[in-house]
C-alpha cells in the first residue's frame, strides 16, 4: 500500500478531466493526482518510518523472549503480565495525574498570555517582541533547560537564598528540588509555549469587529469572553491540550532527572527493558502506551474538528 | 510560529481596561520564570576555577568553557557539536522541501487526505522515545546498523515533518489566494507561478519552518537516543555528561548551545526583516 505509486495510477485516468475549463492546455494532470505527488514524499516518508515501526513494535509485542533474543510466535503474556501488575497502573495514575495538574496550569496561563498578546498589546512591534521573548527559551535544548531548575531550586540555590535573604523563611526549602513539585515546574516551564502557540493563533483569527458588536449590544466583559472569544478560540485551545498532554505521557527526561527517584514516568520505565533487551515486553507497554494517548487525542479531537479548523 | 498582527479599530487614547494590567502583571511574572533559572546557569557557567554548581559565586572566569575545548573528558563535545549541526541541516533541508510540498498538496481535498493528516498528527503524538524504539526494532530485525545519518535521521524527520506540515497550514491560511489567480490570468505557467508569485510571498514562512526543523533537530534527544549507533549528537552528549559530571562544565555546555540557538534565530530573524523591508520598499512607488 505504497502511497508513491497511487499517483501513475492517477495520471493515466483522462486527463484534465476535473481541470477548470478556463485553462486551455493539452496535456494536464487531474488535480488530484497533482496533490498526490506533491504529498508523495510526506506520506512514504511518515510511513516507513512511522507507521511501519509502530506495526513492527505491534507485532513483536505478541513474541516470545528470553535471555539470548527473541523469538517470533503469537501470544498474549506480554499483554497479561503487564496489565496484572500493580507497578503499571502506579506510574500511568502518576503521569495522569502530572498531566492533569500541567495541563490546567499550562491551560490557564496560555490562554491568559495569548489574550494579553492578541488583545491588549496594541503595537505589534511589541506584540512581536514579547511572542519571541516567550519562544525563544524553546529553542534550548530541554535537557538544559531542565537541568537550569537544578542550581535554582536547590537546597542553597537561587531560590531559596533569595527567600531566606528577604527574611521570608528561615530554613532553606527542602520540597523545592527532587520532587513532584521540581517536576511540575519544570513540565510548565518546558511546554506552556505549547499552549501560548496555537491559542495566539486561534485568537488572531478572530474579528474584532465581533467583539465590539458584542460590547455595543451590551454584553459584560465577561459574558464576551465566554460567548465568544473561548468558542472560537477552542481550536487553539484543543491542539495545544493535545500538544501539552502527549508531551507530559511521553516524557522521558523530566521525571528522571527531577523527582529524585520519587517517581517513574512510563516512557523511563519501558526505557529500562529496552535496555535490559526485553524487547517482546517493552513493545507491549509501548502498545499500551500508544492506545491509551491514541484514545485521549482522539476524544479531544472528536469535541473540536481540528482538520476542518486547520486546512481551509 | 508568529502572532499574525491583529486588526484593531480601536482609539489609542482609549482607557485600559483593568484586565490589562493584570494581564500584563501575569505576562511579566511569566517571562521572569521562564528565563529566572535560564539566567542562573548562564551567570553559573563563568563559575570561579574553585566554585562549584551553585551559588555563591566563587571568583569569575571563563575556566569552564575552556574545559570544553581541552582534550580529555569532554573531547567529544566539539565532535558531537559539527555533527549535531550537520544532521540538523539535513533534517532542516528535507523539512523544507517535503513539508512545503505537502502543504500545497493538501490546498485541495484529494482522496487520501484524512488519512494523510491523521498519520501526520498521530507521528506528532507519539510519545518520542517510541519512534526511536519502533526504528530501531526494525533495523535489528533486518540486521541493519542504525547510525546517525539514517536511523536517527528518519526518527527526528517523523517529528520535524509534522511539525513543519503544520506550520505550513498556518502560512497556507494567511496567502491571499488572487496573487496566484492574478498571475494565471496574466499568463504565466504552473511552474512560472510557483517560482515567481507562490514561493516568494510564503518565504518568510518558509523560513520560519526551516528554523524551527533546525533547531527541534539540533536539541533533539529522545527520539534519537535509541538509533544514534555509536556516533553521539550534542544533546546525548550533554545526557551522558549529566550523570558522570558535576562541574560547571555542563552549564557552560548550555550557554554555548543557547547562544549558537539564538545566533541561528536571530540571523535568520533579521534576514527575513530584511527580506521584509525590500518588499515593502518595492511596493510603495506604486
Amino acid at each position: 500500500m505504497s502511497a508513491s505509486a497511487e499517483p501513475a495510477t492517477a495520471a493515466a485516468r483522462p486527463a484534465g478531466m476535473a481541470a477548470p475549463a478556463r485553462r486551455k492546455r493539452r496535456f494536464r494532470l487531474a488535480p488530484r493526482a497533482i496533490s498526490w505527488l506533491q504529498v508523495g514524499p510526506l506520506a512514504f516518508i511518515l510511513i516507513t518510518f512511522f507507521a511501519l515501526p509502530t506495526a513492527t513494535f505491534l507485532v513483536v509485542s505478541f513474541w516470545d523472549y528470553d535471555r539470548v533474543g527473541i523469538y517470533p510466535d503469537f501470544m498474549l503474556d506480554n499483554y497479561v503480565e503487564l496489565l496484572t501488575t500493580p507497578a503499571t497502573y502506579r506510574v500511568y495514575l502518576s503521569s495522569l495525574k502530572f498531566a492533569f495538574i500541567v495541563w490546567g496550569v499550562t491551560l490557564f496561563l496560555g490562554f491568559n498570555i495569548a489574550h494579553f498578546l492578541v488583545f491588549h498589546v496594541r503595537s505589534s512591534a511589541v506584540r512581536t517582541a514579547l511572542f519571541l521573548a516567550c519562544a525563544i527559551p524553546f529553542w534550548t535544548s530541554g535537557i538544559i533547560r531542565t537541568i537550569a531548575w537544578i542550581p535554582f531550586l536547590g537546597r542553597n540555590g537561587a531560590f531559596n537564598q533569595t527567600l531566606m535573604g528577604a527574611g521570608l523563611i528561615e530554613a532553606p526549602l527542602d520540597f523545592l528540588l527532587f520532587s513532584p513539585f521540581a517536576v511540575i515546574v519544570t513540565y510548565i516551564h518546558l511546554f506552556t509555549l505549547l499552549m501560548i502557540g496555537p491559542i495566539a493563533n486561534s485568537l488572531s483569527k478572530i474579528d474584532p469587529a465581533l467583539l465590539e458588536a458584542a460590547r455595543d449590544a451590551g454584553a459584560s466583559r465577561w459574558r464576551t469572553m465566554v460567548d465568544i472569544v473561548i468558542p472560537l478560540s477552542k481550536t487553539g485551545i484543543a491542539l495545544g491540550s493535545i500538544l501539552v498532554f502527549t508531551q507530559v505521557m511521553g516524557d522521558f527526561f523530566v521525571v528522571k532527572a527531577m523527582s529524585g527517584g520519587q517517581s517513574a514516568s512510563i516512557v523511563s520505565a519501558l526505557a529500562t527493558e529496552i535496555q535490559a533487551m526485553q524487547y517482546p515486553p517493552a513493545s507491549a507497554s509501548a502498545m499500551i502506551l500508544v492506545v491509551f494517548v491514541a484514545l485521549m487525542v482522539a476524544g479531544m479531537m472528536r469535541v473540536v474538528d481540528v482538520r476542518k479548523e486547520l486546512v481551509r | 510560529m508568529m502572532v499574525g498582527g491583529a486588526r484593531r479599530a480601536r482609539d489609542p487614547r482609549e482607557k485600559r481596561p483593568w484586565t490589562f494590567y493584570a494581564l500584563a502583571t501575569l505576562m511579566g511574572a511569566f517571562l521572569l520564570f521562564l528565563y529566572g533559572p535560564m539566567a542562573v546557569i548562564y551567570i553559573l557557567s563563568f563559575q570561579g576555577p574553585d566554585g562549584g554548581v551553585t551559588f555563591p559565586m566563587v571568583g569569575f572566569s571563563t575556566t569552564w568553557f575552556e574545559e570544553i575545548w581541552k582534550p580529555g573528558q569532554m573531547a567529544n563535545i566539539p565532535v558531537a557539536f559539527w555533527r549535531s549541526v550537520a544532521l540538523a541541516s539535513i533534517v532542516c533541508g528535507i523539512t523544507v522541501v517535503v513539508a512545503v510540498a505537502a502543504g500545497l498538496g493538501f490546498r485541495r481535498r484529494f482522496p487520501g487526505s484524512g488519512v494523510l493528516f491523521y498519520l501526520a498528527v498521530a507521528s506528532l503524538v507519539m510519545p518520542s522515545l517510541l519512534v526511536g524504539f519502533g526504528i530501531g526494532l526494525g533495523f535489528r530485525l533486518f540486521d541493519w546498523k542504525p547510525d546517525l545519518f539514517t536511523s536517527a535521521l528518519a526518527a527526528q524527520l517523523t517529528w520535524t515533518l509534522p511539525f513543519g506540515l503544520f506550520a505550513m497550514f498556518a502560512v497556507f491560511n494567511r496567502f491571499n489566494r488572487a496573487y496566484e489567480e492574478a498571475a494565471t490570468d496574466l499568463g504565466a505557467s504552473a511552474f512560472q507561478r510557483l517560482r515567481w508569485v507562490t514561493l516568494p510571498i510564503l518565504a518568510p514562512g518558509i523560513i520560519g519552518v526551516a528554523m524551527g526543523a533546525f533547531t527541534l533537530s539540533y536539541d533533539e534527544y529522545a527520539r534519537s537516543t535509541l538509533v544514534a549507533g555509536n556516533r553521539n549528537t550534542l544533546p546525548l552528549e550533554i545526557y551522558a555528561l549529566i550523570s558522570s559530571s558535576t562541574s560547571p562544565t555542563l552549564f557552560a555546555i548550555g550557554t554555548l548551545t543557547t547562544a549558537v540557538s539564538f545566533l541561528v534565530i536571530g540571523g535568520t530573524l533579521l534576514f527575513i526583516r530584511r527580506m521584509q523591508r525590500r518588499r515593502a520598499g518595492a511596493a510603495r512607488p506604486a
